[in-house]
């Protein structure tokens, strides 16, 4: 569905990509785990051209997407991205907030946007919320607000860069049980995370990062009880 | 010395150039938040020779008084184009004031946090749909106060257009104050007038304001 060939990515003298191979199959939740500042988020990032790679390729179902030629715009439409802070639009509805891309960007009817976003809310139980700004909602609905918004454009894979850890413990369930379903329904995703539960229930695949290289990529089982890597090991000895 | 004499005889004639006052800070405003906005976009667009014309643009405003340059666009327009003084008025302030909307304008959009923008593309928008649906709304209500700061400041600058010929507020006061020598009751009413324009005025940003505030808002709902 989206693969990345050997990107790298350098922020000055800081190398914080290191030829980074990565595919992600149709359907698979691919979850990024590894030691702050290994680079997840930025490799989350050049996905969606938010971050520009200096070197490597990105294809999405199996075409090259070479950024000087590609409409970048047309690509994030299909290529959703949940944040670790939400960035709803704090001066726009609930409702509002679900719909401004599909009305705009896609030019969806307003009748047609509404209704689809009010079953978006449904599904992420926060039909009752439709009315309200964002400032009046806890983080955890927040974060369902921002899936669901990111989930009218009816993206292909969907990109999440820690969606829980700016969240009380008390809410973080809401949001993964989201995820979960989102899962369950094949959903593709890509998501960075430290609930290693999480990782451990629902991904396919689990992929360490380390000072910007991908140490080790194998089911969660494998990854969690029997990592070959020292450095895999090393790292979830501390978090597990 | 009689304010309340003079406050009649000057009725009539004071609240008429009171009217052509708030039509010269109306329009001179418009005009500074249009030209600031493009000058706020100039110096955030990251190209550097618009960064720079907008930077010479705001020293050279900021350096100079107002006087000056409203004899300057007054004198040096005239010599091409026969210009009113009230039009000649309105683009000498909305000049003036358009250095100083331009920094307002900046400060406010690169307040908004970075991750507006990011999520607004990350959605598909282009980098001037997100501006306009996304970053501008916000801006704006964010930069209402210090807009409210600069209108007044407009408000009284506009005083100066008496000088070119205008018949605004205060031309009325001189031609006033010319006919009946009581200058001292003459310009105190006149700086009445002023007053209560501010207060209004001030009272319509604090509306507006509460208005766009989303958080009182939903309070009430
Ligand atoms: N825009 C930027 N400019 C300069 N350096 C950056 C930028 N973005 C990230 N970095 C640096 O790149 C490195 C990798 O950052 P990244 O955010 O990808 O790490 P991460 O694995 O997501 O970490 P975390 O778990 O803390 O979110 C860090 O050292 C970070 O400081
Ligand atoms: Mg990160």
């Amino acid at each position: 569905m989206i693969r990345a060939e050997k990107l790298n990515k350098s922020f000055g003298s800081l190398h914080v990509l290191k030829d980074i191979d990565l595919e992600v199959q149709k359907g698979d939740v691919v979850v990024i785990i590894g030691a702050s500042g290994s680079g997840k988020s930025t490799l989350l990032r050049c996905l969606n051209f938010l971050e520009m790679a200096d070197s490597g390729e990105i294809y999405l179902e199996g075409k090259r997407i070479d950024p000087d030629k590609t409409d970048l715009n047309q690509v994030r439409q299909q290529v959703g991205m949940v944040f670790q802070h939400f960035h709803l639009f704090p001066h726009r509805s609930v409702l509002e907030n679900i719909i401004e891309a599909p009305l705009y960007v896609k030019k969806t009817d307003r009748e047609k946007a509404e209704a689809m976003g009010m079953s978006l809310l449904e599904k992420v139980g926060l039909a009752d919320k439709a009315h309200v700004y964002p400032h009046a909602l806890s983080g955890g609905q927040k974060q369902r607000v921002a899936i669901a918004r990111s989930l009218a454009m009816q993206p292909k894979v969907m990109l999440f860069d820690e969606p829980t850890s700016a969240l009380d413990p008390e809410l973080v369930g809401e949001v993964l049980a989201v995820m979960k379903e989102l899962a369950q329904e094949g959903m593709t995703m890509v998501v960075v995370t430290h609930e290693m539960g999480f990782a451990q229930e629902v991904a396919d695949v689990v992929v360490f990062m380390d000072e910007g290289r991908i140490i080790e990529a194998g089911k969660p089982g494998q990854i969690f009880h029997s990592p070959k890597e020292e450095r895999t090991k090393a790292f979830l000895s501390k978090v597990l | 010395m009689d304010f309340v004499q003079i406050f009649q005889t000057t009725l009539a004639g004071f609240s008429k150039a009171a009217w052509e006052t708030v039509q010269l800070t109306f329009w001179s405003l418009v005009l500074g938040m249009g030209l600031g906005l493009i000058l706020a976009f100039f110096k955030i667009s990251g190209n550097r020779i618009l960064h720079w014309i907008s930077n010479i643009y705001i020293t050279v405003i900021r350096g100079t008084p107002l006087i000056v340059q409203i004899f300057t666009i007054y004198f040096g327009l005239t010599e091409m184009v026969v210009l009113d003084s009230f039009t000649a008025g309105v683009i000498a302030l909305g000049i003036h004031a358009a250095a100083y909307i331009a920094e307002i304008f900046r400060g406010a959009i690169q307040s908004i946090d970075k991750g507006q923008m990011e999520a607004a593309r990350s959605l598909g928008m282009t980098y001037g749909l997100a501006m306009r649906r996304i970053i501008l709304p916000q801006a704006f209500r964010r930069s209402i106060p210090p807009l409210g700061n600069q209108f007044i400041i407009g408000l009284k600058d506009s005083s100066l257009v008496a000088y070119i010929g205008g018949t605004e507020l205060w031309s009325a006061a001189l031609s006033a104050a010319a006919d009946n020598f009581q200058q001292f009751e003459t310009y105190f009413v006149n700086g009445l007038y002023y007053l209560v324009l501010v207060l209004i005025f001030t009272y319509l940003v604090a509306r507006l304001e509460a208005r766009l505030d989303v958080e009182q808002r939903s309070a009430k709902t």
